[in-house]
């Protein structure tokens, strides 16, 4: 059997082309980085604006928002690094680029998602990255090898699980066609709601940003364990260890769905 | 080439058959793009694919390739199940869509070289070599280091045609390759499919609208008409089948009234009052010449040209014939 | 030969019509708003109890009412500075145009509103209603606010259209308007109230966003039409409004005829 560098050889030489491409036009990719660090301060901004009205929202203050902010953003930033172009796909099925992807000897899902890089996505994730960092100096944490672990093992779990989103939405793209708004309802509201504390949400919104799509366990719970705080009602602290398991059900449903949507565009049940 | 040796047949299907649910307005009905199709080509065979729009070619050749599961029937492409062996399958395979790309749009053509090199696992000597043998018979070098996006429709036929024939596969199945392509660019792109049958022994399979491909190309022909595989055989089977008629169309040096009374011909149509005259010969009992002279016996001629058949005309006239 | 009103409703119209055929992803543009909305109805009410139930004017209701208002609006205003014109400049097909006897700057904005104003019926309204159902809005009960509403709705769509229009026609001179545009879509809804209201702002940034169009394409119409500060305040802002639009499109006149001046010049 093929060695791991040689079956890897075919995603890395479509993704190092993609990423050449991009970093060869210097102004637009600078115009490119220079925009995506604006999006990502204009959301820092809305919830300091926030604070400059009060000094607690959802029992936390700025600075502990700031860290399950850090944790979201900084995630979220780099999941849409790699996956971000995935639920783009109803622009591969307009193209026919798809029925391109069978003619190759690669799942078709991989080759998805090592089609493209959105190398920009790295100066959001620069400003995920300070608010983290910030969070963690002056939010209270108490250090310890838990909280050692439970960072990483959360930015890891939360890479996973935004991931995981953009996989669902392409997958439901195969019915929706150009019903990519429905997905930016959970892909990108998501992402917001990863970035608030839990504890605002009605209970709707606990059910389905806190469980179905658990927004909550990739950035609020962790910073709640971490910091100590009490947890709100249904959610109970212990969860901010349960990222990695938030992750392997969004991979699931995901994955299904991806599966689903395949067997759909191909007419039959294999 | 593919080391595997294999003694079955390229393509096998048995009733194969393909069907869609449409809405029609407000009713649902069931389009039978293809219907109960049953051929088996060997290797080595080039195969002329031809049917009117919307026939059934491209749903078959998706089911050939894996894209589409088929609705009853079965298919065997290299001997493999399309569908659950597709990965197997693409080793062996390679397709070139006149329409659609499969190339890296804003890439130069070398680097969409490297990447499928790559994804065919093609080690570097055999990539050296082969690159460097399309390159050549299919003149690629003036343009290996433009944007795809940047090219010619015919310069980019070429490099799709090289795309496909990378990693050597046993079957080339060709979607509408030399369509929009000047009569240059067409002669080059068959020369080049000739050769490489010749050299390597791959089984061609063609779709085309141009009876000019099938005649130089093809041994043998397939003619599906609203899915249904209408005739399998050889061209002059073909002409056979539907009356071997040929159009002679000429250009006169004066307007003449029409030229009913040629024995070997019968007139079609005139336009100009009569200065081009379209005439109609079955190629089985006369040669154009022999019509040429026939006419020159009553008008002076300027010049005159053979109109090519067409495959709408082709295949109508296979139903006819059926009947 | 100068076109008629009637050939700027029928750019209207057709622009109306355009938006239509795009149903399933105004569906989903509901679902998007109905999202979005409840999000943001949980952390800026969890603002204004923190606040003790009143921040600068809202209380729970009015900032539902706000955040409703500002969903339902947002399939109507362009908040990302993309427009067709803007491609068309790059590649140069503006000179056919030109070519047209209808005035570039009205005929553009036309097309715009049309699609701006269709987009209230499948997703300005029905945001609206769903988050009166949901969460409970609270609109004024006097006939002045919903007559001022309308008139500040269709201004703050016509400044949208006007602002964008601004940024397609620099294109004449920027070879690559990409940053600006990027530079409008993230500052024209932060700065246009959309995320969290002006009036939360502290001083300095209030003082700089109303120093920008943005605020009359988002914010004003949303005060008005929920009464917010009252009719004076209302009045006030639609006057607003009218200089904004003035301003603009001035300065969008100015600049499609130096434009087309340096087109004429490069050989378009």
């Amino acid at each position: 059997m093929a060695s791991t560098r040689e079956r890897l050889r075919p995603y890395r030489a479509v993704l190092a082309s993609r990423a050449r491409s991009q970093r060869a036009y210097r102004t637009s990719f600078a115009l490119d980085l220079g925009g995506s660090l604006l999006v990502g301060l204009v959301e820092l901004a809305e919830i300091w604006v926030l604070f400059s009205n009060v000094t607690t929202l959802g029992g936390m203050s700025f600075h502990q928002i700031l860290l399950v902010f850090g944790l979201a953003d900084l995630a979220f930033s780099l999941a849409d690094l790699f996956f971000g172009h995935v639920d783009t796909l109803p622009a591969f099925l307009r193209a026919g680029t798809l029925d391109a992807f069978y003619l190759r000897p690669q799942p078709i899902l991989l080759q998805l998602i090592t089609s493209d890089i959105s190398l920009r996505r790295l100066a959001r994730a620069a400003v995920g990255a300070a608010a983290l960092g910030v969070g963690l100096a002056t939010s209270g944490v108490s250090w310890s090898p838990r909280t050692a672990v439970l960072v990483p093992l959360s930015l890891v779990s939360g890479y996973a699980t935004f991931a995981a989103l953009f996989v669902w939405a392409a997958g439901l793209q195969f019915f929706l066609l150009d019903g990519s708004e429905m997905t930016n309802a959970f892909v990108y509201g998501g992402r917001y709601a990863a970035t608030q504390p839990a504890s605002v949400w009605s209970r709707p919104l606990k059910l389905v940003f806190g469980f179905f799509f658990p927004m909550a366990f990739t950035a609020y719970l962790p910073a709640v364990t971490m910091l100590g705080l009490p947890s709100p009602q249904w959610l109970p602290a212990w969860l901010g260890w349960c990222a990695p398991a938030a992750a392997a059900w969004s991979w699931l449903m995901a994955l299904l769905c991806w599966r689903w949507g395949l067997r759909h565009y191909q007419g039959g049940g294999g | 080439m593919s080391g595997a040796s294999n003694s079955g047949a390229i393509i096998e299907t048995d009733g194969l058959t393909r069907e869609f649910r449409v809405r029609d307005g407000k009713r649902r009905r069931v389009l039978t793009a293809v219907d109960g199709l049953t051929v088996r080509i060997e290797p080595g065979e080039a195969v002329g694919y031809i049917g009117a729009n919307g026939a059934g070619k491209s749903t078959t050749i998706k089911m050939l390739t894996g894209i589409l599961v088929p609705t009853a029937g079965r298919v065997l492409t290299c001997g493999l199940r399309p569908v659950p062996d597709r990965r197997r399958l693409a080793r062996q395979v390679g397709v070139v869509f006149g329409q659609r790309s499969q190339l890296w749009w804003d890439l130069p053509v070398r680097e969409s070289f490297r990447i499928l090199a790559a994804i065919h696992s093609l080690a570097r000597a055999e990539e050296a070599s082969r690159t460097a043998e399309l390159v050549e018979q299919l003149e690629l070098a003036s343009f290996l280091s433009v944007p795809v996006r940047q090219l010619s429709l015919g310069q980019r036929m070429r490099a799709e045609v090289a795309a496909a024939l990378l990693h050597s596969p046993r079957l080339v199945i060709l979607d509408e390759p030399t369509i929009g392509l000047d009569v240059l660019s067409k002669q080059r792109l068959r020369e080049f499919l000739i050769g490489e049958r010749r050299l390597h022994g791959t089984t061609l399979l063609l779709t085309t609208h141009d009876m000019g491909d099938v005649e130089r190309l093809c041994n043998r022909i397939l003619v599906i008409d609203h899915g249904r595989l209408a005739y399998d055989g050889d061209l002059p089977g073909l002409s056979r089948t539907v009356g071997a008629e040929r159009v002679l169309v000429v250009d006169l040096a004066e307007p003449m009234p029409d030229l009913t009374g040629l024995d070997s011909a019968r007139h079609l149509s005139s336009e100009a009052g009569g200065l081009r005259q379209r005439l109609a010969f079955d190629a089985e009992q006369t040669t154009a010449a022999k019509v040429l002279a026939a006419v020159s016996d009553k008008a002076q001629v300027l010049d005159f040209t053979m109109e090519e058949p067409d495959i709408e005309d082709v295949v109508r006239r296979i139903y006819a014939a059926s009947r | 030969m100068r076109a008629t009103a009637r050939v700027y409703w029928r750019l209207l119209v057709a622009g109306f019509r355009r938006q239509s055929t795009y149903r399933l992803a105004a569906l989903g543009g509901l679902v998007a708003n109905l999202t979005f909305g409840l999000l943001k109805v949980a952390i800026l009410f969890a603002t204004v109890r923190a606040a003790g139930g009143q921040l600068h004017g809202y209380d729970t209701t009015s900032m539902s009412t706000y955040v409703w208002l500002s969903q339902g609006l947002l399939g109507s205003v362009n908040l990302t500075g993309r427009t067709d014109l803007a491609l068309r400049v790059k590649d140069g097909q503006v000179a056919i145009d030109f070519l047209r006897p209808v005035d570039l700057l009205a005929a553009t904005i036309a097309t715009e509103a049309g699609g701006s104003l269709f987009a209230i019926l499948p997703r300005g309204l029905p945001s609206v209603l769903l988050g009166a159902v949901t969460v409970g809005i609270a609109l004024p009960t006097s006939p002045v606010f919903y007559l001022l509403g309308v008139v500040s709705l269709l201004l703050g769509i016509v400044i949208s259209a006007a602002t964008v229009y601004l940024i397609a026609v620099i294109g004449f001179w920027l070879i690559e308007t990409r940053g600006l545009q990027m530079l409008y879509m993230v500052a024209s809804g932060f700065l246009g109230g959309l995320y969290v209201p002006i009036a939360l702002f502290p001083q300095w940034l209030r003082i700089l966003a109303t120093a920008t169009p943005f605020p009359s394409i988002m914010m004003y119409p949303i005060d008005v039409l929920s009464g917010f500060g009252g009719a004076g305040r209302a009045f006030g802002l639609v006057l607003a409004q009218l200089a904004w639009l003035a301003g603009v499109t001035a300065i969008g006149e100015l600049l499609t005829r130096a434009g087309r001046r340096r087109l004429e010049v490069q050989g378009g």
